[in-house]
Parts: C-alpha cells; structure tokens; sequence
C-alpha cells in the first residue's frame, strides 16, 4: 500500500472552539466543522507523518475504534477535504510552504 | 483678461464608530444631501481618520447592476460598483471617489473602508440590528426577513436603537463595544450615535412564542461569519475576520431569540 501524507492548505484559517475545529477557506470563505476525530487528524496533517501512522498512533489511540476501519474513515474524509482545497494530499511528504512575504 | 473662478470646496466629515471621514466635494446641493443623510453623524470636531474628494458625474459609465468589487492593488485599494468608482490609499489617507449626486454611492464607500479598517483591529460590522438599554447594548442578527426591523421597531421608549440594519463592532481590551451606525434598513431611520458595551447577541429567528436559547459556539461562530459584511477577498484580511469572530464568540454570549412580533418580546431582554 502507498504511503498517504496530508498537510493543511495555507489557504485557510482554523480554530479549535470546544471539541470541534472550525476551518474556513480563505480563498472562498466556505466553512468546515470537524467533528472530534476529524480534528485529530487535522491537527496531525503536517505533511511528514503518513496518514496510516496518524490513525494507529493517534486516532485508534484516543478513539475506541479497529484501525481497518479508522484508516477507511480517515481516508474518505482526507479526500472529502482535499476535494474542497483546505488540506493537500500526496504520496510523498509534503515540504512546509515558503512564508510569503507580508505586504 | 479671463477671470479665474475657483469654485469653493466644501467639507462633510462623518463619524461612525468614533471614526472620521472627511468628505470634499464642489457641489453645495450634494453637501446639504449628506447632511440630510447623515444627521447626527455629520459635522464631527474629531480630526478625521482619512479625507476623500468626492466628483460628481451624470454618468459613471458603468453596467449600473455590477456588483460591488474591491481589491487592494499595490497597498491602494480599489472600489467600484454600478454606480461609483474609489480608489483610497489608507497610508496617505486619501481616497477619491466617482459617482452621480446620490447618498447611497458614498454610503457603500463608507460600509467598505470601516469594514477594511475593523478588520485590521479585530472588530466588523455585522448585518444586524443593535439596540442600548440600560448602558448595554444588545446585537440581533439575522439576514433579511428574519426580524431587525421588526424587533427594532418594537422597542420600548426606554431602549435606544443603535441601528436596523448595520451594527458597527469594536473590540476594547474588556470585550465589545457597538456604535450607533446612520445605516439604515427598512426602518429609514439612521442610529443613535452613541455607543455602549455589547451584553449579549441575539440569533433571530421569528415563531410562535417568545425564547431564548442557548446555541454551540460552533454555530453562534458559523452564523456570525454568514453576517459579517466583508466585501475584500484578500486572504490575510478573510482570516483576521474569521479570527474576529472566533474571539467575539469566545467573550460575547450567543443566543438564539425566537420570538413572536410583539412588544413582549423585549420583556426577555434586559
């Protein structure tokens, strides 16, 4: 199986209110509730780590859940947000954004 | 020899949000429309924030149903709808703007550079009515049909209307402040401009009786980002915003107010 890495599009803003994460899309400034688990694995995108060892090492840690299904779940909702541009998928690791210069 | 006639400028600066903005324009007819306009918000002593030479023209020249557009192109910001175009440098402080001798071009204007300006300091306007009583202000949101007008139109003698239609939101170093806006909504009657600590902001929805609810920060978060009005698309200034509201949330109560249209209604807030 290829390896997935996941890492969050520069492109938004997000922020924990409770147990879920609101995420907006800077570009059209769409909004995305992440439910509790959702949230672990956002939080975890950070483009090194494959999403098969988030979901073992975090997800099936803090979650009573089987990893087969976890990392199926995991795998449908990376795409669904990759899909609306917030986080970026790719079977290499994925290099932190260059900080652009502010005007 | 010809003579060389200077015709006389003249000035209007309008306050909103304790924030002033120097209008100049040829046309004394056009002042005394602003100053009709903006009754009580007009004629400020506070040194105004920025100025802006307003031409009037019979014809902008543009498709007169554009959509507002705004942009920032090398630090000068750029507005432009059917009915005027702006251009406004907020690091000399001057703008321009050209339209036809009508309110409400100078109107959108003024919503655009106050939302820009907000932004930058972590507070917004919001598309809601605001009302004072007893030294507190209350916010209630919701776009149109759900109620601002209505709600604002029952109040008692004893509450003061901040706005129908555009709530002007502050961020102090204990919270939230609202000032009384002249934009009106349906009610045609601009704002007391006075302002007040934000108690509470109310959802509004309208039904059969008259409650208050509690709502998740989730939604109270989602429902007043739908309610900002933000007309700039760029990156930077969208997550301050969404920022903004996060934090407002996270120190103003949110409530949900349904309410059945009747005076009663305000017996629940206090």
């Amino acid at each position: 199986m290829k390896q997935k890495y996941i890492a969050r599009s520069s492109a938004i803003a997000a922020r924990k209110l409770g147990d879920e994460m609101i995420v907006m899309s800077a570009l059209n400034s769409t909004l995305f509730t992440l439910n509790e688990v959702a949230s672990v694995i956002w939080q975890a995108a950070d483009g090194k780590t494959p999403l098969a060892e988030i979901v073992a090492g975090t997800v099936c840690r803090e979650f009573d859940v089987t990893p087969e299904v976890a990392y199926q779940d995991a795998e449908t909702l990376v795409n669904d947000l990759a899909g609306h541009g917030i986080l970026l998928v790719s079977e290499q690791p994925i290099p932190a954004p260059v900080p652009q210069e502010s005007r | 020899m010809a003579q060389l006639i200077v015709p006389s400028i003249h000035t209007v600066p309008v306050e909103v949000g304790g924030m002033v903005v120097l209008l100049r324009t040829c046309d004394p007819d056009f002042v005394r429309m602003l100053e009709d306009r903006y009754t009580g918000f007009a004629g400020s002593p506070i040194p105004p924030a920025f100025e802006f030479d307003v031409e009037l023209v019979t014809s902008i020249g543009f498709d007169p149903e554009a959509d507002v557009e705004v942009r920032c192109e090398q630090r000068r910001w750029v507005f432009r709808r059917g009915d005027f175009y702006a251009e406004w440098d907020p690091r000399s402080r001057r703008g321009s703007i050209r339209q036809t001798a009508n309110p409400y071009s100078v109107d959108a204007v003024l919503r655009i550079v106050h939302s820009i300006v907000l932004a930058g300091e972590g507070g917004f306007l919001l598309h809601s009515a605001s009302a004072m009583r007893s030294g507190r202000a209350s916010l209630f949101s919701g776009l149109s049909g759900a109620g601002k007008t209505t709600i604002s139109r029952l109040a008692p003698p004893d509450v003061t209307l901040l706005t129908d239609e555009v709530s002007y939101v502050r961020r102090q170093e204990y919270g939230y402040r609202a000032f009384g806006t002249p934009f009106a909504g349906e009610l045609a009657r601009v704002g007391e401009n006075i302002c007040a600590p934000i108690a509470a902001l109310y959802l509004l929805e309208k039904g059969p009786t008259n409650r208050i609810e509690a709502v998740s920060i989730t939604e109270a978060t989602q429902r007043i980002m739908r309610n900002i009005l933000f007309f700039a698309e760029e990156p930077d200034l969208v997550r301050r915003i969404f920022d903004s509201a996060c934090e407002f949330v996270a120190r103003v109560p949110v409530y949900r107010l349904t309410f059945f249209p009747d005076e009663r209604v305000w017996e629940l807030i206090r």
